[in-house]
């Protein structure tokens, strides 16, 4: 009788099977799926799925983590908690508070804030109540937080774990829970003094981590947007250029000319213009030197920034930090939420990398190849002034953001000889 | 179709679903946290380092190594581990991989753990939040997302001496933590068994006898009799006699006595109890902490997994609680009502059967360990500070650089930065030209305790001032004639 019923079970899975996937194949004919269309097969998918026995409640021996996942053993949590140390220490030390937030948030409050990586976002199982999703970033439960409060000023830093249904390419290290480390600064000030401190917690924190030479490029979306409407780059190709100039630092000049020319549809002539200024590094000369460029000068919005970046080389030579800050106008990284200063922290050392860093976390550049990692390891992260719509208020949010390169654990090898 | 066609299916599906502008694209702003979790404000923060510092110390001190596991298990990992409670876990959406849970504890994440590493002996703590789909009675403030704060002694080792310890760690943390008198019950579950057989309890109604005894710390013997008789189906001769028993307190020599027991004695598991009940008080006494150590046999709760020792901390103290405590979380058991509260901090005992379940060959990794109840600590720590004039800082900085005339700014900068160079904990204003009414405002607000004043005149004199912000009293001291070093170590001899 068992047998019996068993043949039944796989015969009527088989039929059901059968029309699934027939229903699919009629599916991938017909291109204008609606989302609720999607959700529709989605679900019948998943209950299929679920009678062919996905959740059988036997009581197995697992002997894993979850893909992507990780326990940390005695040995890394010594090791996290010296760096946790180390920065904690430098952020109290120039005044900052925390706050802590839950693991999961409202599915509405995340909704619509990540663009294409939304689809990275872990969902909890409607159980019945509210619709509930795990935090992709701390930045968005920072907004709420503020909204939920009123709070127009705080400097606040936040280290917890995030969580991005990532396809982890395991050799690359690449995680599905891991932490970011931010640090912001919220509220109305007097221009580029919250930027420089920022700058001067970076300075310190690499230099107590002790991780070798490091250097901290900066640079300014409105320079940038200047110095593309100056050298004639349609509006509409702002950010695709950007993204193109980004490669800079894992291509070489001809290859991205290349793609600007052959693929972005730029005229020769504007990409060696845009070349000639995005070779240019220095400090504040740089600065001042660009504000008397007789082309850039035309652009209001190059010399505000131009202008303000003099400020902050001021500033940084009163912080004594101007030794590892170099104004770099090839920093066109993440420029979809920038507002103003962009900067990034680069070591320069180059590793023989057992674990390759974890790329891209975070949305960092590593840069690596093959065994050979120079990676970034901060960044001035997207302002997000305007997700506080609700408030009708412009803060000037400085965002710092911390990430750490797998190969961690072959520094404090290295320095244990 | 198999599981991962299926699985591919669905993930095309949502990515196309992506495309299309995910949910509903419209960008919305939900001023609310979910049902039963809340973020931790600075305030909260603070009190809870202190806490964490506290405790984690103490695990230290006692020579704890700690681990952490990720916030969610396979599904399958926590299957059949929770009884009853299992549909209070928080699983994840199908997303088209594996089937995911929140962790519910940190306990088995921890035998996971040792069962993976093939781990026979650690001393782990582990503080971590845990995730149960809890009906929080908000009144009763019970969140679904909390801190459990776990500490085990894993393997085979001679009989109470690690027990001995977890029991040193509880009271050397609640003593620490300055919450007020508390004691420690002890019992065993060998010595329920062996009463409740004694007493003529049918083996089949063990648990749920225990589960009335439990009650006694809410409800009246009176009470608790009735449903053994009424609901449970004693003999009312079986109710009296467990009754005697469940009233003794003592120490040592209570299990002493009640090795003499003619009733008692019969039993070999309570003996085996009561035996190994003197062996830790003796090592208790050694350990210097009998006085607050009560071997109390009424204590019965959670014994669905322990098989020696229980224990459980709680507080002597009844507090007007304005906002009542978290109830019954970690298991605890508060017995509170309305405004007074008097509960549980810490319960924990021997459970040898657990690291078993999980590994393929049934090996047993005996444990003992304690989970302290800290969000009910952190409640009690944050009334307090509510009630002390005392104030609560957020930050730590040590001086604010304030200048007290127009442009000099530049001359903080440099103060400032000299200052953190130095390890000195100091803030400025983010204003070129602040008042200095302004800036020592927020000295007090923030409860900075020093404040370095730049003025022009100083300047040209060559000095700092450095007030007390609290008292007003003013120190000067030399800067740039040789050095803005001089103001640091200053600074650093007032502090």
């Amino acid at each position: 009788m068992a047998t019996l019923g068993l043949t039944c079970v796989h015969l009527c899975a088989g039929l059901m099977g059968r029309r699934a996937a027939s229903s699919l194949r009629s599916l991938r004919c017909v291109s204008g799926m609606t989302v609720s269309q999607i959700d529709e097969e989605v679900a019948k998918l998943l209950e299929l799925k679920a009678q062919l026995g996905g959740d059988d409640g036997k009581q197995t021996f697992v002997l894993k983590t979850a893909k992507g996942t990780r326990d940390y053993n005695p040995k890394q949590m010594a090791i996290r908690e010296k760096v946790f140390n180390t920065i904690v220490s430098c952020f109290k030390r120039h005044g900052a508070e925390t706050i802590d937030t839950p693991v999961f948030e409202l599915k509405e409050t995340l909704t619509g804030k990540y663009g294409e990586d939304s689809k990275l976002i872990y969902d909890l199982k409607d159980q019945g109540g509210e619709l509930l999703s795990l935090r992709y970033d701390l930045t968005v439960p920072f907004a709420r937080y503020l909204a939920m409060n009123k709070i127009t000023n705080i400097k606040r830093y936040h280290i917890a774990k995030v969580y991005r249904r990532d396809n982890p390419a395991m050799t690359r290290g690449r995680y599905r829970e891991f932490y970011q480390c931010d640090f912001d600064i919220a509220g109305q000030y007097d221009p580029m003094i919250p930027d420089a401190e920022c700058l001067k917690i970076v300075y310190e924190i690499l230099s107590e981590l002790d991780l070798g030479d490091f250097h901290i490029k900066v640079n300014d979306r409105r320079i940038l947007d200047g110095m593309f409407a100056v050298c004639g780059v349609p509006d509409e190709k702002f950010r695709t250029i950007c993204s193109t100039v980004d490669k800079l630092d894992k291509m070489l000049w001809e290859d991205v000319k290349n793609e600007m020319v052959k693929e972005k549809g730029l005229t020769e002539e504007a990409a060696d213009q845009i070349g000639e200024y995005v070779s240019m590094q220095g400090g504040m000369d740089l600065a001042e030197r660009l504000l008397h460029d007789p082309k850039l000068s035309q652009s209001k919005q190059a010399c505000a920034g131009l202008t303000d970046m003099k400020q902050l080389f001021s500033y940084l030579q009163l912080f004594q930090i101007t030794d590892k800050v170099v104004f770099d106008l090839s920093l066109a990284r993440g420029l979809d939420y920038y507002t103003g200063v962009i900067y990034e922290a680069v070591l320069c050392q180059t590793l023989q990398a057992p674990t390759p860093a974890p790329a891209e976390q975070n949305g960092a550049v590593s840069g690596e190849e093959g065994g050979v990692s120079v990676g970034s390891v901060a960044g001035k992260c997207p302002a997000w002034g305007r997700k506080q719509s609700c408030q009708q208020r412009r803060c000037a949010p400085q965002k710092l953001k911390f990430w750490w390169p797998q190969h961690r654990r072959t520094f404090w090898k290295r320095d244990s000889g």
